[in-house]
């Protein structure tokens, strides 16, 4: 039997292959501790959509990174919050010390980011937020561990209030569930509204988070009949305040107004042409015609086969901070002090626009709030930029961080 | 009186849901936990048929079907072994397949809230003094009351209903008499099922469709039974609209403890009436 080519060759290959096997095993074992992100969302419940979506936009930056960030490989941890305080506390404490994760991601909860506030600021663990939106956060109950990458609720509600003031009408019924999310946010809207010469003409803050109709505080907007009804709500609940609205035969009476959520791409198709010309405000839409957000979109369409939604650009934005502070710091987590300084400094192209931290709060200034009204694009449902305010930073009284 | 019709609307949606979850305790002493989740099947499957074939009507007959058969299988392959090992372990099986669905919803139609709009002939809203009023609701109204009557009559006035109040009453004395209780077992697990579906299905167009639907709707449901009492058909009726008034009234004037009342109205039926407005004593 003679030493044929193929032979030959397929010894080559072997005997190559087995070295470079050998060679990346061998670096295996002196490469640096994998990197734990643990992501603090609720995959169950009212929420559930949104943070599948932070988690799909997070993972896209790791994704096309080879799952590693200078030089260490990322690991993710998911546990489901079900958008519970008590629950989002326990997950986080396990994720802290016993995951002894390097980056905690998350709430989207506002509840449950109040609730964890304290235990990740003294155990002195980076949080990067990814949604949830309690004003106090940037403020009173402001974190140098804590980094902001989503919104503060104030940021897309108080453009909104002078704005419709000035371009819609000057008296409103607001409706919010009665959560924190939902207090901050009509606060905000109120503030500028009222300013503006608006006039607040009911107010209802309804059962959450388990709420299946909206019927009784329908009826009430319909007898009180509104010029402008100013709504928050978000994921499964803003699908059902949009149709029961609709249902209720209010649209055609009183115009609906909201935060930017009522109408996110991950709700819009769900809520049909019940959500036409529904007018909201938001740091994104999936329309902005930067190269950042036509890279992204592309990209997210690709992977997950839908459209996405500010909460993806979140997740995406997230990680992004991480990645470049992580870069910044060499892969360096140990050094917390130094890690912080790099997560401060960040700033990068993102779909929303150019994003850095208010170093005042660590929350993230939107580059702009945009006003966006629902239509019929191309035979799908988006949310068109008809007006946009710039450089929207969270006021931040009360927050004492150096700055 | 608009507030009226929408805790009218919204307890004969909870009667649906409820009666099934009663006459399958009635009937085979389980209180099934996943009754919430056969609620979430069917407005999954509901869905899946109206936007395959573009029939609401379709859909409110195909799937309660389809669930009725999901809960027949479930009913005799998983239960029926463990009636003698007394409620804990249905209480516990039940509860499993609450995750059991809850994943399977998720994984067979992802986390996404889905929707369909009502039928046409459905849309669209009457003028009721200043108000108005959506017409899909009233057929709600209506559809529960339909049932409501199907079903007592079914009950009340065919063999089968004698059989099934029979075994409701002493199912050890039934089986005395020659019913095969071990299939009405089954086929009353399998209509408390399709009824869940039914509920599923009507909800939709209202509720919308999304994960861990079927567990939220399920407190009320259980409050609903507790309320009317156990196993019986006027009480969950009577639960029915009574919670729903209760939470309508509640979210429209004391939004602050609407949920209170809820459970407020539950205390003091228990304190009042131990087992429930319709309930007897359990043996």
């Amino acid at each position: 039997m003679g030493l044929t080519r193929r032979r030959f060759l397929r010894g080559v290959a072997t005997t190559a292959a087995g070295a470079v096997l050998g060679g990346r095993a061998r670096r295996a074992r002196a490469a640096p501790a994998p990197l734990k992100i643990g992501l603090l969302l609720p995959y169950s419940n009212v929420y559930a959509v949104l943070g599948e979506s932070i988690t799909d936009g997070l993972s896209l930056v790791f994704e096309r990174a080879g799952w590693t960030v200078a030089g260490r490989r990322v690991e993710l941890i998911k546990e489901d919050d079900e958008v519970n305080p008590q629950v989002g506390l326990r997950k986080a404490k396990k994720l802290i010390e016993s995951d002894g994760v390097d980056f905690l991601v998350g709430p989207v909860s506002s509840g449950v980011l109040a609730a964890i506030r304290d235990t990740v600021h003294q155990a002195r663990q980076i949080l990067i937020v990814a949604n949830a939106g309690n004003d106090e956060i940037s403020r009173d109950r402001c974190s140098r561990y804590i980094f902001r990458a989503s919104f503060s609720n104030w940021q897309p509600n108080a453009p909104m209030g002078s704005w419709v003031a000035a371009h819609v009408a000057k008296e409103a019924y607001l409706v919010a569930p009665k959560y924190a999310a939902g207090f901050d946010m009509m606060r905000a809207f109120k503030e500028t509204f009222v300013a503006a010469g608006g006039k607040v003409v009911g107010e209802d803050y309804t059962p959450f988070p388990v709420n299946e109709d909206f019927a009784p505080f329908l009826t009430k907007i319909n007898q009180a009949a509104p010029k402008v009804v100013y709504a928050f709500f978000s994921g499964s609940q803003a699908v059902r305040f949009v149709r029961q609205y609709d249902e209720f035969g209010l649209r055609a009476r009183s115009k609906l107004c909201g935060a930017g959520f009522l109408t996110e791409s991950d709700v819009l198709p769900a809520q049909g042409q019940s959500a036409l010309g529904i007018i909201t405000g938001h740091f994104y839409s999936t329309l902005l015609d930067n190269p950042a957000n036509k890279a992204f979109v592309r990209a997210f369409r690709a992977k997950y086969a839908r459209t996405p939604d500010g909460f993806a650009v979140q997740g995406y934005d997230s990680a992004q901070v991480i990645a470049h502070g992580l870069t910044a710091t060499g892969g360096d987590t140990r050094d917390k002090d130094r890690l912080l300084e790099a997560l401060r400094g960040v700033e990068f192209d993102s779909p929303r626009g150019r994003f850095r931290f208010d170093p005042r709060t660590q929350n993230v200034i939107q580059p702009f709030i945009y006003v966006r009204e629902v239509r019929e694009v191309d035979g799908e449902l988006a949310n068109v930029v008809v007006d946009r305010i710039a450089n929207v930073r969270d006021p931040g009284t009360g927050c004492t961080l150096p700055g | 009186m608009a507030q009226a019709l929408n805790g009218l609307e919204y307890g004969m949606l909870l009667f649906l849901l409820s009666v099934g979850l009663t006459l399958i305790f009635g009937m085979l002493g389980v209180v099934n936990l996943a009754h919430g989740s056969f609620y979430a099947l069917g407005a999954y499957a509901g869905i899946a048929v109206a936007v395959f074939t573009g029939s609401f009507w379709l859909a409110l007959c195909v799937a309660p079907l389809v669930v009725a058969g999901v809960g027949a299988a479930i009913e005799r392959s998983c239960l029926r072994p463990l009636y003698a090992r007394g409620p804990n372990a249905q209480v516990l099986l039940t509860f499993g397949f609450i995750y059991v669905f809850d994943d399977l919803l998720r994984w067979l139609w992802g986390s996404h809230v889905r929707s369909v709009a009502p039928p046409a002939a459905l849309a669209g809203v009457v003028a009721l003094g200043p108000g108005r009023f959506p017409v899909y609701r009233i057929f709600v109204i209506l559809f529960g009351l339909a049932v409501a009557l199907l079903l007592w009559l079914a009950l009340e006035r065919t063999r089968l209903g004698a059989i099934v109040r029979a075994g409701v009453w002493d199912a050890e004395m039934a089986a005395g008499l020659g019913v095969n209780v071990a299939r009405v077992f089954t086929a009353v697990f399998a209509a408390g099922a399709g009824l869940a579906a039914l509920a599923g299905v009507v909800a939709v167009p209202i509720q919308a469709a999304y994960p861990g639907m079927g567990v939220e709707i399920l407190v009320r449901t259980l409050i609903v039974v507790v309320i009317g009492g156990l196993g019986s058909l006027e009480g969950s009726l009577a639960g029915s609209l009574i919670l729903g008034q209760a939470e309508t009234f509640g979210k429209a004037w004391l939004p602050d403890s609407s949920m209170f009342i809820i459970y407020g109205v539950m205390a003091a039926v228990l304190l009042l009436r131990p087992t429930g407005l319709f309930g007897r004593a359990l043996r």
